[in-house]
This record gives C-alpha cells, sequence and structure tokens, in this order.
C-alpha cells in the first residue's frame, strides 16, 4: 500500500525543523535567511508558513493521479508504487509544462541556473526505499507531521476530527481533492487562508482526465482523418482524370 | 553588389545586435536573468507568442496546400508556393524559439526516447518535428529547381499526395492540441478562455489566420518586391475568410452560450476589456469591412482586414497564455526587454530569410517583365512588417 503524510495544523508549533530537516536531506542551504522565508523555492521545498498564532504546512501533495507526470512530454516525473511523486532531472528538457499544469504550484524552477532544474519535495524516496519515517516526519517534535499508510492516516484523521468536533474543521484536505493525495491536511482555519487552492475550485476529478479525454481519441482519430482526407484527395482528383479520359476520348472519336 | 546600408537595413542589424546580446544573457545566465517569468508565472511571451502564436501565423501552408492539392482548387496555385516557405520558415523559427524558452535544449532530442504518450506537449513536440520534415520536402522543389535537378523532382511529386495528406493530417493534430495543453489548467486559467472546446477553436482560429496570413504576405511582397498583385485570388481567399470568421465567431458565441458567460462576458472587467479588444480585432472589424463588397473587391481592404483578423487572434492567443493567468497568480506579467528583443529578432529572421528565398528561389511564378531594379534594394524587407506585428505581441 502506498505511503502517505498527514499534517495536523492544531499540533503544530511552528519550530520550523521540518525546513532543517527537509534542506538537510535534499542538500539544500538552511541559514536564518532561509528560515525567514515564507515561500517556497527551489532551494526549499517545504515552509510553515505563520498567521497570528496558528501554522500551516506547504509542500508537495504527492496526488494519487499527479498533473506533473501526466503532462510531462519526457515523462520525468512519475508516482511510485510506495507513495512519492519522484523527479527524474536527467531525462528534463526544461519545458516547465509541469509546473502550469500543477493545481498546487508545486514544481519551482532554478532561473538562475544555466542548466536549471525543477525542484519539488520528494518524500524522500530513499528513505522510504529503506524503511525509515521521511525526513520532515521523523523530525516532528510534536507528530503534527505523521507519516503513515495512506489508509490508516486517514481513519486516524477521521477519528481525531469526530473525538474533538470543536477544535477541527470538518474535513480531510488531500482527501477526495483532484482525485485524492499523498498529503492530508487538518486544521482549525480553512487551508485556503493559507494559498491552498480551495476544494470547489480545483474539484475531485484526477487533473490527467482533463486531457486524457482528448489524447485517448487520438489514436481512432489518425486512420480515419487520414481516410477522410484520402478519399478527398481521390474524388476531387478522379473528377479530373475522368474529364481528361473523356477529352482523349472524344479526340479519339472525331479523329476516327 | 555593394551593400547599401537603408533605414531599414539599419533597423534589422539593431534588432539582430540586441537579441545576440539577448541570446548570450539567455545561455550565460539562465532564464531568470533574461525574462521577468516566475514560479508564478513559468510561461511567459515565448510560449505566448513564439509558439502559440507562431505555429498559427505558419498554418497558412496546411490551409492553401489542403485548398489546392486535397480540395484541388487551381485557381490558388500561384500563392502555393509562398505559402509553404512561409509554413517551412514558421516552424524552422518556432524551433529556434524553442530552444531559447527550454531549460534544457540541450536535451530537446529526449522527447524520442522517452516518450510519454500522455502528454499533449509530446504529441506537439512529434507533430512538428514531423510536420518541419514533410515542409521540408514540400520546399525542396523550389531549391532543386533552381539548381535544375530534374530526378529528385520526380521522386518528390511521387510522394507528394502522401506529403500532403501527412502534412494535413500532422497540423490539425497539434494546431488543436496547442488549445489541448490548457485543458489541464481549470482551476488556473480565466473562465473566459478555459473551454472544453479549446481544441476545436485553436484549429478553427488557425485556419481563419492561415488565410489571412496568405493575404497579408502576398500582398507586402507584391509590395515589397514590386511584384503584380493577382487580385482574383485574393478576392477568392477573403471570400474564404469571411467564412472562416463567421464560423469562428459562432463556434466563440456557441461556446460562450452553453457555459452561461454571455452576461460576464458583457460585463466590464480586466478580462472584459482584453476579451473586447480580441473579439473586435478578430472578429468585429474584419467581419464588418468584408461584409462590404467594395471591401472584399479591393486589395487595400482585403490587406486591411487581413491585418486586423491576424492581431485579433494574436491578442486571442497572447489573452489565454498571459491574460487569462494574471487574476490567478495575483499579479501581472510584464515581459523584460531582452524577452521582447529575442521574439523581435526571430520575427525579423524569418523576415529575412522570407525576402532572400523569394530573391533567390522560384517562389513566385514567372513575370513577363522582371523587376530587378526593385528586387536589388528591397532585400531586407524584415522589420517593415515586423514592427507592426511586435507593436501589439505584448499588450
Amino acid at each position: 500500500m502506498s505511503k502517505a503524510l498527514l499534517y495536523d495544523a492544531t499540533m503544530c508549533i511552528g519550530c520550523k525543523q521540518c525546513e532543517g530537516a527537509c534542506a538537510q536531506q535534499n542538500k539544500l542551504p538552511y541559514d536564518d535567511t532561509v528560515a525567514a522565508e515564507s515561500v517556497q523555492s527551489a532551494h526549499k521545498y517545504t515552509v510553515v508558513m505563520t498567521k497570528d498564532d496558528k501554522f500551516m504546512r506547504r509542500l508537495c501533495m504527492h496526488c494519487e493521479h499527479p498533473a506533473c507526470a501526466s503532462v510531462c512530454p519526457v515523462g520525468a516525473f512519475h508516482k511510485t508504487a510506495a507513495g512519492p511523486v519522484v523527479y527524474d532531472v536527467w531525462k528534463c528538457i526544461g519545458c516547465r509544462y509541469c509546473m502550469v499544469a500543477c493545481p498546487f504550484n508545486q514544481p519551482k524552477y532554478e532561473w538562475q541556473s544555466r542548466n536549471p532544474r525543477v525542484r519539488k519535495c520528494i518524500m524522500c524516496p530513499d528513505r522510504i526505499a529503506a524503511g525509515k519515517q521521511t525526513a520532515c516526519a521523523e523530525i516532528c517534535p510534536t507528530g503534527a507531521t505523521k507519516f503513515g499508510e495512506r489508509d490508516d492516516l486517514v481513519r486516524e484523521a477521521q477519528e481525531r476530527i469526530r473525538q474533538n468536533p470543536s477544535t477541527y474543521l470538518p474535513r480531510i484536505y488531500g482527501l477526495n481533492e483532484v482525485g485524492g493525495t499523498s498529503v492530508l491536511l487538518i486544521s482549525n482555519v480553512p487551508v485556503e487562508q493559507y494559498g491552498y487552492p480551495p476544494s470547489a475550485k480545483i474539484g475531485e476529478t484526477p487533473m490527467p482526465e482533463y486531457t486524457g479525454r482528448v489524447m485517448e481519441r487520438i489514436p481512432d482519430f489518425i486512420p480515419v482523418w487520414t481516410l477522410v482526407l484520402g478519399g478527398i484527395y481521390w474524388v476531387s482528383h478522379r473528377r479530373d482524370e475522368v474529364a481528361a479520359a473523356e477529352a482523349e476520348q472524344k479526340k479519339n472519336g472525331s479523329a476516327r | 553588389m555593394k551593400f547599401k546600408l537603408t533605414f531599414w537595413r539599419v533597423v534589422f542589424i539593431v534588432i539582430m545586435g540586441l537579441g545576440l546580446y539577448s541570446t548570450f544573457i539567455r545561455f550565460f545566465y539562465g532564464l531568470g536573468a533574461v525574462s521577468n517569468m516566475t514560479d508564478q508565472f513559468p510561461w511567459g511571451i515565448w510560449i505566448g507568442f513564439d509558439l502559440l502564436c507562431g505555429v498559427m501565423l505558419a498554418a497558412g501552408g496546411f490551409c492553401i496546400v489542403g485548398a489546392v492539392y486535397l480540395f484541388n482548387v487551381e485557381s490558388l496555385h500561384s500563392v502555393v508556393r509562398p505559402a509553404v516557405l512561409t509554413a517551412f520558415l514558421g516552424y524552422v523559427l518556432f524551433i529556434v524559439g524553442l530552444l531559447f524558452d527550454l531549460g534544457r535544449p540541450w536535451y530537446i532530442w529526449h522527447q524520442m526516447i522517452y516518450m510519454n504518450p500522455h502528454s499533449v506537449m509530446f504529441e506537439i513536440g512529434i507533430c512538428v518535428m514531423s510536420y518541419t520534415t514533410v515542409l521540408f520536402f514540400e520546399f525542396l522543389p523550389n531549391v532543386l529547381e533552381r539548381f535544375k535537378l530534374e530526378t529528385p523532382i520526380k521522386w518528390i511529386k511521387k510522394i507528394y499526395p502522401v506529403l500532403i495528406i501527412l502534412g494535413i493530417l500532422l497540423s490539425t493534430l497539434h494546431q488543436s492540441s496547442l488549445g489541448s495543453l490548457y485543458l489541464i489548467m481549470p482551476s488556473k486559467l480565466h473562465p473566459f478562455w478555459y473551454t472544453p472546446a479549446l481544441p476545436f477553436l485553436f484549429f478553427g482560429s488557425a485556419i481563419a489566420v492561415g488565410l489571412a496570413m496568405t493575404i497579408f504576405e502576398s500582398t507586402q511582397s507584391a509590395k515589397a518586391f514590386g511584384r503584380h498583385l493577382e487580385l482574383p485570388v485574393l478576392v477568392q481567399l477573403g471570400g474564404a475568410l469571411l467564412v472562416a470568421l463567421w464560423v469562428n465567431a459562432l463556434l466563440r458565441f456557441e461556446d460562450y452560450f452553453h457555459r452561461g458567460l454571455l452576461g460576464q462576458i458583457i460585463k466590464p472587467s480586466y478580462e472584459a476589456y482584453f476579451l473586447w479588444l480580441e473579439l473586435a480585432l478578430a472578429f468585429v472589424i474584419p467581419i464588418i469591412m468584408l461584409s462590404f463588397k467594395k471591401v472584399r473587391l479591393s486589395p487595400q481592404g482585403l490587406y486591411l482586414a487581413s491585418i486586423f483578423t491576424v492581431l485579433g487572434f494574436i491578442t486571442n492567443r497572447l489573452n489565454i497564455a498571459l491574460t487569462g493567468f494574471e487574476t490567478y497568480v495575483g499579479h501581472h506579467y510584464i515581459p523584460k526587454w531582452t524577452e521582447y528583443s529575442v521574439t523581435l529578432m526571430i520575427v525579423a529572421l524569418g523576415f529575412a530569410l522570407f525576402g532572400l528565398a523569394v530573391k533567390y528561389l522560384p517562389i513566385f511564378p514567372e513575370e513577363k517583365h522582371p523587376v530587378q531594379e526593385r528586387l536589388r534594394t528591397a532585400t531586407v524587407t524584415a522589420p517593415v512588417a515586423a514592427t507592426p506585428v511586435l507593436d501589439h505581441a505584448g499588450d
């Protein structure tokens, strides 16, 4: 079964240790300046945002049906069986379609580089393969970010909401959004306030279906359209041939 | 031959100089240094104009080839060669533009080995690659004729029906797929431009612009090279353009009607202003103009109507690529001057290459009175027409 992360905003104390652990895991620079940055970028895969005294974490959602993987012309992204959506930099040609297609705006770009890469949280696939938790979940002192089987985490989130209905908003963000994601969020304030796209806007349809509906017609379209074009060509030129043949016949007839 | 420094040649040299400077910045300091693209706005004017508009402006090739060879409309025969030339140059320059926009253009060949059949971008890549090859063979007879190589011309003539059908098939696929690119962004692209009908609208606009561009370039080269203008051909194209515009307008209306947006599009808003501009230029003005028989029969009128059409659909595609995302992103994207200068350089190159091809290759049918003098003085006509098109590119 596939792994997932559950982030419980009510348990988060805003210590930003997940940011630091993430940077270390992915060999990214991390100091006070980076810690103060409140937006994700090519050198900051995850961010803990602060609003009043409340916190919210942002990272790649690891969609069950990722838009980035479906749009990439060279298949540089793919969803692994274990859950993470990973990126093969050696395939990437840099078209940035993944960035425009992602409903959560997660892929970021190395704009200043001469040989730029797309950067995003890849959910520590090496650690998961080694049977460990993600770096962010391991370091979290309060358990606000929890690593586990997606099904178990969904059940646990439902249980927390059921037991403390006054603490939580009655929804798990990521359960059904764009067909479900491997990062689940529960909180006491709408996640939209922190820049997450509204559920109603992104819907529950897996993103690849929007283009898939057109792409799946192409294998049928090619032979049919070729036949139609060939037919038109034949008919319009046949008329000339017949006319020429008739003219020829007439000429021969009158000559005789 | 003595090289004379005319005004437009100076402009051309300036454009090339600035363009080369921007090229250096692009490949030495990266996309961030050369453009105003950001993580919020990862696609800028190079995708919006060079790619989306470039492919549309080169659509004349398959429209005219289709009309003449597929439907056997003999009367348009004289514009086949210029239309194929424009298309061939257009696609080659499209690929040049792509090399600027891709972050890692040196891996562009990955397209052929790491194929992802689910990706619209992959389909466009393969189609554009194949179609450019087809256009190369459709264009090749011009060069072969110039050097009087009869045998290879015979071979190409033998496979011509295959080239034609393949070319139109590939064009149908990628012209519409450019619209499909945006189907995966329902939550980002403004509803004025996001519609499941995008592939149909892109294909429809490609045909209208293909016809308009053929009128435009015929008139333009008649002016520049002092050629005799074949009015009956233009009149026929103008009639077809009017029909194509009506079909496009009807499609757009149907789309807004079915999605219940008719009330919204008439309410003033940031997006509505851009939509009105687009609709006025692409539909209202040229349709009204072409509805008068007097305009339809005058070269000047047809020329103007075709310019409005081209500008209108350029506005349409820039709206889809840029304006339509501004509300979602929350700020405006204004291209850096270096972005404009690369685009300008590519367009200027296109006009210059067109001029050179017309000068040295049998693109236009032989005339009884060769106009040697004027040919000699009008080699680089590029910026004459390049500038008005680009003035609106960033709107």
